[in-house]
């Protein structure tokens, strides 16, 4: 596996930044060195370093339990490093919390909005302790945007739960903030809703504001101007996804035909490859060693069954190639 | 098929199995929540320690001042046979009656005994004279016992005293006149006493369990998250969630007041304004205690819990459900650390007696002090981030 991509299988585990050396300092919203974080004797975040500049929307993902929310509340001054340094927004995140809190909308994974307030009044609640300017007419608008404008005084416990998701995105975007925070905020969210809240994340992009969002969908993940990937508290990739693609070294092929389950089963204890997934009607069967993969498949190329498609692996293939990687080093 | 296998049968009225699962999961929930387990202990060991040792429904040793204008064997051995009575013990000598009347006004004392001038001349002539034993009748419980004694304790002292020549005066009526003055409640009606402390009692209860709930919901709710996201502040998130609370206590004391005077017939002698003062510091202590409580509970359970454990001793050694005097000095000084101890004599003071802002100013500093330290430890305890 490129070592650009990870090199967690250095003698230190840690992951080098290819760009954090070069380029400028001025323009980074977030840089931090060496975050870490244990509970009792568990790290849960090691050794996190990262770089996210100003405009830029950056994908955070990595599989459950990684460390991502952790990660998340470090940022914003929720939960105190171990280990590591470093700043948010040109703010200090261990002295400067405060400072960092007025510009940063954080949207936690759970709903954590008031569910005995009305829609509206969670709004004006938020609003004010923000001191948000013209509070009356932002919060309307928000309303009026997320279309809740008729039920605004429907409590927000009655939400149903991509409702709930879309109130807590609006909510944190109210003051506008310089950087958001984002965990996982389309979770339960219908493909339409999705859609609209990626536009609206471009467009706040464009004009200067700074996301990191963590998800599990790769449709996102692909939207997203960077990515960095986190498994078991490590930072194991971080390049655009066309990047992590091209260095995954992978080669993918894709079958086709009849009974395909019983092919991924026979495919599973062949040598060289890495990864057998269903893609609906099709396989994706990968593997790092080229070669060695067009060996191990060529019997079955000569079945008549099945028809092969050399194929370009997805980000999802890449991403569970590190995660088995990183299950590998970390046992 | 036996019975067993019948009611243990899936899909039984009752399967066994299933009662299992749910007892099971009963147990080990219970087993984490250490402060639910401790308070299965603690409490019947607060209790039983409380109403066994600290409480006595009979207290003796009660202080009083005495003023003697007339000093003669006669004065001292009335004074000394009093003490021997083990109700009453003199912890003041007072040099006039007007100074000894603000020591029972004050709460220093509970009696005060009145040996008037030319007392012993009187008694020697068998002109009766007159002793003026004055009670702090507030709480008619604290000085029952003690003013029945009374006038079996002067004959005794009278008929050891009158000896040789002065035995003829003994007689089945005393020899003197006797007279007892329940001083704030003549008719020594205990809902007098009652009912204005219920005021405390029922301020400790709500002011407590509501703000202790107050951070433990937004914890257990999972809305702490977002809270601690905001910029806002420990000082201003706890100055929000106290200020209500006072409104709601006062309107607690509205309703009190008004029960006492229309239904109760609670005479109110002493100013509202003062009250008002004094209801403040009151209240703020308890939100702060509250508020203390909030940042250390888990869940919702464990601050009523944490509640209850600080309003049982409350209850018991502030002086509201028996007389203060009455407990050993050990539960007492417990007693004098409760805020609702000083603000039981300071609304009893206040209404009963007519007490003004110095005479309620040694009773008002112990509850703003006890505020400050709980205020404190709250602030200490108030995490700004979710470590
Ligand atoms: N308060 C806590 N006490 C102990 N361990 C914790 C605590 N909070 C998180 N962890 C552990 O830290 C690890 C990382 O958790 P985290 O919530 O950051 O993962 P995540 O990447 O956000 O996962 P997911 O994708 O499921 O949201 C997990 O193994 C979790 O068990
Ligand atoms: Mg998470």
């Amino acid at each position: 596996m490129n070592a650009k991509i990870t090199t967690s299988n250095s003698a230190t585990g840690k992951a080098i930044q290819p760009f954090s050396a070069e380029k400028p300092l001025v323009d980074a919203v977030i840089d931090v060195k060496g975050l870490t974080k244990k509970y009792g004797d568990r790290t849960v975040v090691d050794d996190f370093s990262i770089r996210v500049e100003r405009g830029q929307i950056y994908g955070f993902l990595g599989p459950n339990g990684s460390g991502k929310t952790t990660t998340i509340r470090m940022l914003c001054g929720l939960l105190t490093p171990d280990a590591g340094e470093g700043q948010c927004l040109g703010f200090d995140i261990r002295k400067q919390a405060m400072q960092i809190k007025r510009q940063v909308g954080y949207m936690t994974q759970k709903f954590s909005l008031y569910e005995d307030l009305s829609i509206a009044e969670n709004l004006d609640f938020i609003a004010r302790v923000y001191a948000v300017a013209d509070r009356n007419k932002v919060v309307d608008e928000t309303l009026a945007r997320l279309g809740l404008s008729t039920r605004r005084t429907q409590l927000a416990g009655s939400l149903s739960g991509g409702w709930k998701q879309r109130l807590a995105l609006a909510a944190c975007l109210l003051h506008d903030p310089k950087l958001l925070l984002l965990d996982e905020p389309t979770a339960g969210v219908d493909p339409k809703a999705r859609r609209e809240f990626w536009d609206q994340i471009h467009d706040l992009a464009a004009d200067g504001l700074t996301v990191l969002v963590s998800t599990h969908y790769m449709d996102e993940a692909e939207r997203c101007h960077r990515l960095a990937y986190i498994a078991y508290g490590k930072l194991l990739a971080n390049a655009t996804a066309t990047e992590l693609i091209q260095q995954s070294g992978l080669t993918t092929w894709s079958a086709t035909g009849a009974s395909l389950h019983a092919l991924a089963k026979s495919l599973r204890s062949v040598p060289g490859v890495a990864m057998v997934v269903p893609f609906g009607a099709t396989l994706h069967v990968s593997g790092a060693n080229a070669a060695l993969l067009d060996l191990s498949l060529k019997p079955y190329f000569d079945q008549a069954d099945y028809r092969w498609i050399k194929i370009e692996p997805s980000l999802e293939d890449v991403f569970i190639g590190l995660m088995n990687s990183a299950t590998d080093n970390y046992q | 098929m036996s019975a067993s296998s019948i009611l243990s049968m899936p899909g039984g009225l009752f399967s066994w199995h299933r009662f299992v699962a749910v007892l099971l999961k009963e147990f080990v929930q219970m087993k984490r929540d250490r402060l639910t387990f401790g308070m299965i202990v603690g409490v019947p060991i607060i209790q039983l320690v409380l109403f066994g040792f600290a409480i006595n429904t009979d207290p003796k040793g009660l202080p009083a001042a005495v003023v003697i204008n007339d000093e003669s064997p006669f004065s001292r051995a009335l004074v000394r046979g009093l003490e021997n009575s083990q109700y009453f013990k003199f912890t003041h000598r007072a040099a006039s009656e007007a100074e000894a009347d603000r020591l029972l006004k004050l709460g220093e004392v509970q009696f005060v005994l009145v040996i008037p001038a030319d007392f012993s001349r009187q008694l020697q002539r068998g002109e009766r004279p007159s002793l003026l034993m004055a009670a702090d009748a507030t709480d008619p419980s604290a000085t029952g016992n003690a003013l029945a004694t009374v006038n079996q304790t002067i004959k005794q002292v009278m008929d050891r005293e009158l000896t040789g020549t002065l035995a003829t005066l003994k007689s089945v009526e005393l020899p003197i006149d006797l007279r007892i003055q329940r001083r704030y409640n003549p008719e020594g009606i205990t809902r007098y006493n009652i009912v204005p402390g219920l005021m405390g009692v029922i301020l400790t209860m709500t002011m407590i369990m509501m703000t202790s709930l107050a951070m433990t919901r937004e914890r257990e709710r999972g809305t702490m998250e977002n809270l601690l996201a905001t910029p806002v502040r420990p000082i201003e998130v706890m100055a929000g969630k106290i200020a209500p609370f006072i409104m709601v206590g006062y309107a607690q004391v509205t309703i009190i007041l008004i029960a006492a005077k229309l239904i109760f017939g609670v005479p109110i002698v002493g100013g509202l304004l003062l009250l008002s003062l004094a209801l403040i510091v009151f209240i703020a202590a308890n939100l702060s205690v509250g508020f203390t409580f909030s940042t250390i509970a888990k869940n919702q359970l464990q601050a009523m819990q944490m509640t209850f454990f600080f309003f049982l001793p409350s209850m018991l050694l502030s002086g509201f459900m028996f007389p203060f005097r009455g407990m050993p000095d050990w539960a007492q000084v417990l007693g004098e650390v409760l805020p609702l101890t000083h603000f039981l004599r300071i609304v009893r003071g206040i209404l009963l007696k007519g007490n003004g802002f110095a005479d309620i100013v040694p009773e008002l500093w112990p509850i703003g002090l006890f505020m400050l330290v709980a205020g404190t430890v709250a602030m200490r305890r108030y995490r700004q981030t979710l470590d």
